[in-house]
């Protein structure tokens, strides 16, 4: 199950019929043969599921503080012999379930990558389909602009996106708005990679004869990009997109951590390493620990599952 | 001829653009380079018939099949397709109504057709483009006709190109050109890619398909013998200029021009006739740089100094100064 | 004459019973199944067959390139009495440069772009012999000049990027010449070029295999590269051999029937024909070949015995056919072709 939702958007945007094709298919096959992959699928699924069921999956709702007991702060690890039911992994200084905080966290990091991903993907797709297909002078300014930007880090970029963001609209933020900020900021600074993949692609199949035949009978451009080009293009998108949604992650948690990401009345994964560090040399290890091995685990599964599939998807490494 | 031909190529030309990029001129010197592909090329064709254009890779032929289409716009030249003009702007309300009826089929089959499209919604695409039938019904039902008509099982439409074989991939392409009614094909090199047998079945299918539907074909090949079999004219195209254009027949049993000879004699002899042939030289010059005057001097054993000063015209069906001052033996025939 | 020599000495190159598999997840897929073929001292011999057919896996078996998923099943492949088929992959790599020559379609493929042609050439000699830096250098420009490229000498120092197609083919296949193998292995040579250069290295070809005795095996999709170049042919469908002769016979008077319409769909500079010789059907894929007879469910003689028996081959005239109305025994039909 967890396999399918990994491998949905590529193979499979219709049902019934193309199940059986898929299950088939070298892509499945190679899936099948790497345990590895298949752990990391698992673990990724996972995650996911528990960060959309954080309230069915926490023992308390961290954000509440009706919920929160001061009496209960810092308590050690159940295991520990301090420890006490049911803060499976601890509290924290304001007797929060670390457990709870960090599935609450998780579904705030995930929906950060994702909704990041997707914006960066969006972006970067139309920008290449657009350069390549179109060519000359509007591909060279597109192109000179990704380029001129792969000379600063993404998380320089993020950074200063967020900080002109946060600028322009005021200096206190909601969490909602600060959570878009970060979407937006993630997905300026990731776009390029898409936008120089996808061009590359077009490049080699707008040469193609199947749409000389299409201008042939005198579609307009945008609808042989939409319709004959971009869904030729799409399986390096995907495996760039995997591995981005770890990267996405990580530059959120990195923001976060750095105080300009997620607030601590909402906080991420990031946020959670962000308080825990004030107290990792007080003793209560655990309090940023357990975030970041929570991270650590997310990022590497998803870096697993994307190396993967870029082999899967590459014939000559079949 | 008394009635206008239907297709009408008049003095055809396209430059390209070769040079380096402009940061690479600056950096390392050199001049901007220019390769005529195309260098003066007119023909007509008429209604029902099928002319080849043959020659070797660099010669300009596929160039020529693109702007005949409208895929390529020429540098200078026209052509017209049943009295309307393909670039004048004119004409632009009739060439959108134009273009249903011309249609091309490509030489790579695997890549003419969209892989992630099933064959039915392929071939549905220009009745679609055209609003040819209104109605999912109806359109699925005239894929399924286009798709038995090229020998396919309507059923297939439901498949990914795939999932079929070269000369299988062929028939959808044939089978998407006649979906919007066309009656001018522009066939590119069609059977190049496709084994010999599979070659014989769809050159026999597009001859079949010409009788019925009295479709006009202009036939790109570096196949002479292909050629031979389809055309009724043949253009013998060298490095963008045509050199000769025959009869069909004629052309094999008398050829005129020196390059025809050469290239006749070239052909690997299935028949094991054993017939004499003159020894091949040298090959395609450099189409950046091509030799002045003729273009085939360096490779003509009669060219003489006029051939290496001045382009020879065509006339009466042959480009060459040997043969227009009669210096040209009678060729042997094969 | 020649059969006389075939007769009195060990062949150059002896393929028996060869089989090659290529093992897949969805099972063991046939690509060579039972060829068998001799080519003697300084005979062409064409292999020609369609896409599929197995044509240039064979070409690749004899020279050790078949790379895993694939693997020689079976049978055997003797080179001048040696058997090579199960050497240690060091050894049969210094058979194939010593020994065996290769040329493939596309020239760039065997020619290194970062190195000069000179360096490639003097390199390869001086593996194979003993000569010094000068004479190979010597023998180099020999055999440039021998190939046919014009101002050797001077031309030697160039990178392969500037020889056009032709001229690099010939530069392929002086490389292939280098250490005098006994056998040339060459695999579509003709294809990627143009008619009119095709026919000089044809020529080329042809003059080699005479003048230094050199065995050719001659891989090719083209039955009129075939009938100009080689001595003889085989036919090959669907993995298997369905006919082998003498060329001229071949050509003019094929016996199997898949033969028959494989001449019969090339079109002819001189015979008119209104509609050309078309075999139903495509070649079957190698998941899915037919039992007894491959060709069965395309062929026009077809009879219920083709269904289920494989027809072995047979000698007939000068030709081995692979074909159940060739068969002599009690259970033959009289529908010949």
């Amino acid at each position: 199950m967890a396999e399918t939702l990994q491998m949905a958007p590529a193979d499979m945007p219709a049902p019934t019929s193309r199940i059986g094709r898929f299950l088939d298919s070298d892509v499945w096959a190679s899936f099948t043969r790497s345990k590895l992959t298949m752990l990391a699928a698992a673990l990724t699924f996972v995650f996911i599921a528990m960060a959309v069921f954080a309230g069915v999956f926490a023992p308390q709702n961290p954000f509440n503080p009706a919920e929160l007991d001061l009496l209960n702060s810092r308590m050690p690890p159940l295991w520990d012999e301090m420890g006490q039911a049911p803060f499976l992994l601890g509290t924290d200084e304001q007797g929060r379930d670390i457990f709870s905080a960090i599935l609450y966290g998780l579904r705030i990091s995930l929906l950060v990558g994702f909704l990041g991903v997707a914006f960066s993907a969006t972006l970067g797709i139309t920008l290449g389909l657009v350069a390549g297909y179109i060519g000359g002078a509007v591909d060279a300014v597109i192109m000179r602009i990704a380029d001129i930007q792969l000379t600063f880090p993404a998380i320089l970029i993020a950074l200063l996106v967020d900080g002109v963001a946060k600028a322009v609209l005021g200096g206190h933020l909601d969490e909602i708005m600060t959570l878009s900020v970060l979407v937006f900021s993630i997905g300026l600074s990731f776009w390029v990679q898409y936008a120089r993949t996808v061009r590359g692609s077009v490049l080699v199949e707008k040469n193609k004869d199947y749409i000389a035949a299409a201008r042939l009978i005198g579609l307009p451009a945008p609808v042989i990009m939409l319709r004959h080009i971009l869904p030729n293009v799409l399986g390096p998108v995907l495996v760039i997109a995997t591995i981005n949604l770890a990267l996405a992650i990580i530059t959120e948690a990195t923001l976060s951590f750095l105080g300009t990401g997620m607030p601590e009345t909402m906080p991420s994964l990031g946020t959670l390493i962000r308080i825990g560090n004030n107290y990792l040399f007080s003793g209560e290890w655990w309090i940023v620990a357990f975030p970041g091995i929570a991270l650590a685990l997310l990022v590497l599964a998803i870096n697993l599952l994307g190396d993967w599939l870029r082999d899967a998807l590459n014939p000559r490494l079949r | 001829m008394t009635e206008r031909p239907f297709v009408e190529v008049n003095d055809l030309r396209r430059v390209f653009d070769v040079s380096k990029p402009w940061l690479n001129r600056v950096l390392e010197g050199g001049e901007k380079q220019y390769l005529k592909a195309v260098d003066g090329v007119t023909f007509n064709i008429a209604k029902g018939e099928t002319f080849a254009l043959v020659g070797e890779s660099g010669s300009g032929k596929s160039t020529v099949a693109r702007m005949v289409v409208g895929l390529l716009p020429p540098t200078s030249g026209e052509v017209t397709i049943d009295g309307v003009s393909m670039s004048n702007a004119a004409d632009a309300a009739e060439r959108r109504r134009l273009r249903r009826r011309i249609q091309m089929i490509f030489q790579d089959p695997y890549a003419s057709l969209n892989p992630r499209w099933t064959v039915g919604r392929i071939i549905a695409e220009p009745i679609r483009a055209f609003s040819l039938i209104e109605g999912e019904k109806d359109i699925a039902a005239r894929v399924g006709e286009l798709l038995s008509f090229v020998g396919l099982h309507p059923a297939d439409g439901a498949k990914y190109p795939h999932e079929f074989s070269g000369g299988q991939r062929q028939r959808v392409a044939i089978a998407r050109a006649l979906a919007s009614d066309a009656e001018f094909i522009v066939c590119d090199e069609p059977t190049s890619a496709l084994d010999v047998s599979v070659q014989a079945q769809i050159l026999n299918l597009m001859r079949d398909l010409q009788d019925r539907l009295g479709l006009t074909y202009l036939f790109i090949s570096h196949n002479l013998a292909v050629v031979r079999h389809m055309a009724s004219r043949i253009g013998v195209m060298y490095l963008g200029r045509i050199v000769e254009v025959s009869e069909g027949r004629e052309l094999f049993t008398s050829p005129k021009h020196p390059y025809t000879r050469m290239l006749l004699d070239a052909v690997p002899d299935v028949g094991m006739t054993g017939r004499q042939r003159i020894p091949v030289q040298g090959e395609i010059p450099n189409p950046i740089n091509p030799p002045a005057g003729c273009t085939f001097n360096p490779r003509c054993p009669l060219a003489n100094e006029r051939c290496t000063a001045e382009i020879p015209p065509l006339r009466s069906g042959v480009a060459c100064h040997a043969v227009q001052e009669g210096r040209l033996a009678p060729h042997i025939a094969a | 004459m020649r059969e006389g020599r075939e007769t009195m000495s060990v062949p150059v190159l002896s393929v028996r019973d060869l089989r090659v598999e290529f093992v897949t997840r969805r099972g063991t897929l046939k690509a060579i199944d039972g060829v068998s073929f001799d080519i003697a001292k300084g005979e062409v011999l064409g292999v020609v067959g369609e896409s599929g057919a197995g044509k240039s896996v064979t070409g690749s078996a004899v020279i050790g390139l078949i790379d895993p998923p694939g693997r020689i099943a079976g049978g055997e492949i003797h080179l001048s009495g040696l058997r090579i088929d199960n050497l240690p992959p060091e050894e049969m790599r210094r058979v194939r440069g010593r020994r065996i020559g290769m040329i493939f379609q596309d020239p760039l493929t065997s020619l290194n772009p970062l190195y000069r042609v000179s360096e490639q050439l003097v390199e390869t000699i001086r593996t194979h012999t003993n000569l010094s830096a000068s004479a190979a250098r010597k023998r180099a420009i020999d055999l440039l000049a021998e190939v046919g490229i014009p101002a050797p000498d001077k031309r030697i120092d160039s990178y392969p990027h500037e020889f056009s197609g032709g001229m690099r083919q010939r530069v392929v296949i002086a490389l292939a010449l280098c250490a005098e193998p006994e056998l040339i292995i060459a695999d579509e040579p003709t294809t990627a070029l143009d008619v009119s250069v095709q026919a000089q290295i044809i020529a080329l070809l042809k003059r080699l295999g005479r003048e230094h005795g050199t065995a050719i095996m001659l891989v090719t999709h083209d039955m009129g590269v075939i009938a100009e170049t080689a001595d003889r042919v085989a036919v090959m469908y669907a993995g298997r051999i369905a006919e082998i002769g003498p060329v001229r016979d071949v050509v003019q008077n094929p016996l199997h029937p898949y033969a028959q319409g494989l001449m019969g769909a090339i079109p002819s500079l001189e015979a008119d024909a209104q509609r050309l010789v078309q075999i139903p059907g495509a070649m079957p894929r190698l998941s899915a070949i037919p039992p007894g007879c491959p060709f069965n469910p395309r062929c026009p003689h077809a009879f219920d015995r083709c269904k289920v028996e494989r027809p072995e081959a047979i000698q007939h005239a000068e030709h081995r056919v692979a074909c159940h109305l060739y068969d002599q025994s009690p259970a033959r039909t009289e529908a010949v072709a």
